[in-house]
């Protein structure tokens, strides 16, 4: 019996988020008193042995994954086979693309149900309750799973990264051979800007309050001060002052940062849809009837184009 | 080419959330529901576009869901489409759902679009499923989609990025953002949906793998700490030091 965790690469290292999703599935695993193992697709140029660190006892690698990641009928048949071998009880995903692609499929190879997106442990005591972030962000559901092998989503910075020791994790590479598959990928293209607003862990976002494309400097050396990620909302992608994958909210991209930045965002119910689980929210607005002020930690009432420049100059001053 | 478009019911995106009966059930007192945004503006929108590039194009709407869930199933019509079927349930576990739509999808359809998730339940798993069922391929979070030569040609939303991959039918694909514009109904379509034959088969045994116990409302913001405009250092200051947020 085990807790099989899906960790994933970006740029052949492990993600930030897949470490919330072990030390999840390690603590969840304590739980169950039962053992945790990671699954590694690709290659890495991480010492997967070092894992150990976050209680991983055991890292399974499977070095050649080509298109796997895409083809999730590959990613499940492989991860179902893995789940069978080491005599799976829970899955854990991250509820990233990935997780999305391939859990739903699992979930019915493995007649596991699943729930996506949960904030924290199950509730174990009786049956299996995993709470869930339902009605974008604005409530939360607990979720019992019924079937002996369960599946499971983590969101991005719901679980807290914890170091237990310096010990070492026995790592196996797998020797299950993936057949190919019948999708073929004809280009891939990256987006401009280093960090992915999926991942990142502070958001510096911009409205229609900055007046205009040319207006956008000030957001992006804010974000680079801060390592942060840029974004926008609705009408400025609609307008094409931002690309459109920076569009978040309801119907953009949905996203739980630690921390995110608003500048010239009224706060409309659809865009806090995507942005209310950031743990920590700063707003700076001129109206201080914007509704954004309620939903925020932090705010600035006062002209974007005369606050910003101080605030970067700020940061910039940190050590 | 056949399609399946899978539509789904939920409240406004501006309704308030709240819940009755000890927090077991969402009180849709005053509630108005709309098509699910990402089943409407993408994926039926798309197939519509789809049909006006080749008209032998036929389009069938599934709705998994209760007699309610026709004033939404109508609308849909009036977008487009050429005939809808609701199979009859009230069940929200999304495997149950996923085994409805695919007992139908299996029926001869070469292409199933769903929406990217539904804004109620954000599970983003019922498209998934259904590919598993159907053990077609699935590609998830797409937001554009062509056909050429007999193949699917989709972009998608990757790491960091976008792919373009072609693929076989039959293929289920998860709609998103960049798929398509929305659009309003006109009157003609409003018309032609009266008459458009609307379905209604009772579900297929099928078990449920979960079962929703609760709700709960995220604890209410502490409020707003407003630091003044002339010194906006002061919340870097705030930001390290007591959120240890940077
Ligand atoms: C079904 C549906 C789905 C939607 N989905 C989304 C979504 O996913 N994401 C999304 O963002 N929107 C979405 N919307 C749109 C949403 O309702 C709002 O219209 C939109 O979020 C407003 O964008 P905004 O705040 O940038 O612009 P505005 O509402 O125009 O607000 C601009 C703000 O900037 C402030 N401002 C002006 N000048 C300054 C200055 N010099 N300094 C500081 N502040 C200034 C103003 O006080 C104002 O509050 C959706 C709408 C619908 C109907
Ligand atoms: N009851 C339903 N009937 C028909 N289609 C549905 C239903 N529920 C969900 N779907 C489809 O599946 C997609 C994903 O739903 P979900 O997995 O619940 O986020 C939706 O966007 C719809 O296209």
């Amino acid at each position: 019996m085990s807790v099989i965790i899906i960790a994933e690469l970006s740029e052949k290292k492990i993600k930030k988020q897949s470490l919330e999703v072990i030390s999840y599935g390690v603590a969840l695993a304590n739980q169950l008193g039962t053992d945790s193992i990671a699954l590694v697709m690709g290659e890495t140029v991480d010492n997967l042995s070092s894992l150990g660190k976050y209680g991983l006892k055991k890292v399974i690698h499977q070095q050649h994954t080509a298109s796997m990641l895409s083809d999730n009928k590959l990613a499940c048949r492989f991860i179902a086979d893995v789940c069978t071998q080491e005599q799976a009880k829970v899955v854990v995903f991250s509820n990233s693309l990935l997780g999305k692609a391939v859990a739903p499929r699992l979930s019915v190879k493995l007649r596991a149900g699943l729930v996506t997106g949960a904030v924290k442990l199950p509730d174990t005591s009786n049956g299996f309750k995993v709470r869930k972030s339902v009605f974008s962000g604005k409530a939360f559901a607990d979720v019992d799973i019924l079937t002996p092998i369960k599946i499971i989503s983590l969101n991005a910075n719901a679980f807290e990264i914890i170091q237990q020791s310096d010990a070492v994790a026995e790592v196996v590479e797998s020797s299950i051979e993936i057949g190919a598959g019948t999708l073929n990928i004809i280009e891939t293209k990256k987006n401009e800007g280093n960090i992915s607003l999926a991942d990142a862990d502070r958001v510096v976002s911009g409205g229609r309050g900055l007046k205009g494309p040319e207006n956008w400097g000030m957001i992006e050396e804010l974000a680079q001060a801060l390592g942060a990620a840029t974004a926008c909302s609705r009408p400025v992608a609609d307008s094409n002052w931002r690309p459109h994958h920076e569009h978040v909210g309801q119907t953009g991209v949905a996203i739980s940062p630690n921390l995110y930045i608003a500048v010239g965002i009224s706060g409309a119910i659809q865009h806090l849809a995507g942005v209310n689980r950031s743990k920590t929210i700063v707003v700076i607005n001129s109206d201080p009837e914007a509704p954004f002020f309620k939903a925020a930690d932090y705010g600035i009432v006062g002209d974007a184009f005369q606050v910003m420049p101080k605030i970067i100059e700020a940061v910039k001053n940190l050590g | 080419m056949k399609i399946l478009v899978c539509i789904s019911r939920t409240p406004d995106t501006t309704a308030k959330i709240s819940f009755t009966n000890q927090n077991t059930t969402f009180n849709a007192e005053g509630v108005q529901w709309i098509i699910n945004p990402y089943d409407e503006w993408y994926a039926l929108v798309r197939a519509i576009e789809l049909k006006e590039k080749d008209s032998t194009t036929i389009i069938h709407l599934i709705n998994v869901g209760n007699n309610e869930n026709e004033a939404i199933i109508r609308k849909a019509l009036a977008l487009g489409g050429d005939e809808a079927i609701r199979i009859n349930s009230e069940s929200n576990d999304p495997f149950f759902i996923a085994q409805q739509i695919a007992a139908v999808a299996k029926d001869g359809y070469d292409l199933v679009l769903t929406g990217k998730e539904t804004i109620d339940h954000n599970g983003s798993s019922i498209g998934g499923m259904i590919a598993e069922l159907l053990d077609a391929n699935y590609i998830s979070l797409a937001t554009k989609l062509d056909i050429e030569n007999g193949n699917a040609i989709v972009g998608r939303e990757a790491d960091g990025g976008e792919e373009k991959i072609s693929a076989p039918f039959p293929l289920v694909v998860s709609c998103q953002k960049g798929m398509a514009e929305a659009r309003i109904p006109n009157m003609r379509g409003i018309m032609a949906a009266r008459t458009k034959p609307l379905k209604v088969a009772e579900a297929v045994q099928s078990e449920s793998f979960t079962a929703v116990t609760g709700f709960d409302l995220p604890p209410a913001k502490a409020g707003v700490k407003l630091i003044p405009a002339d010194t906006p250092e002061l919340l870097v200051k705030l930001l390290r030091e007591e959120a240890k947020a940077i």
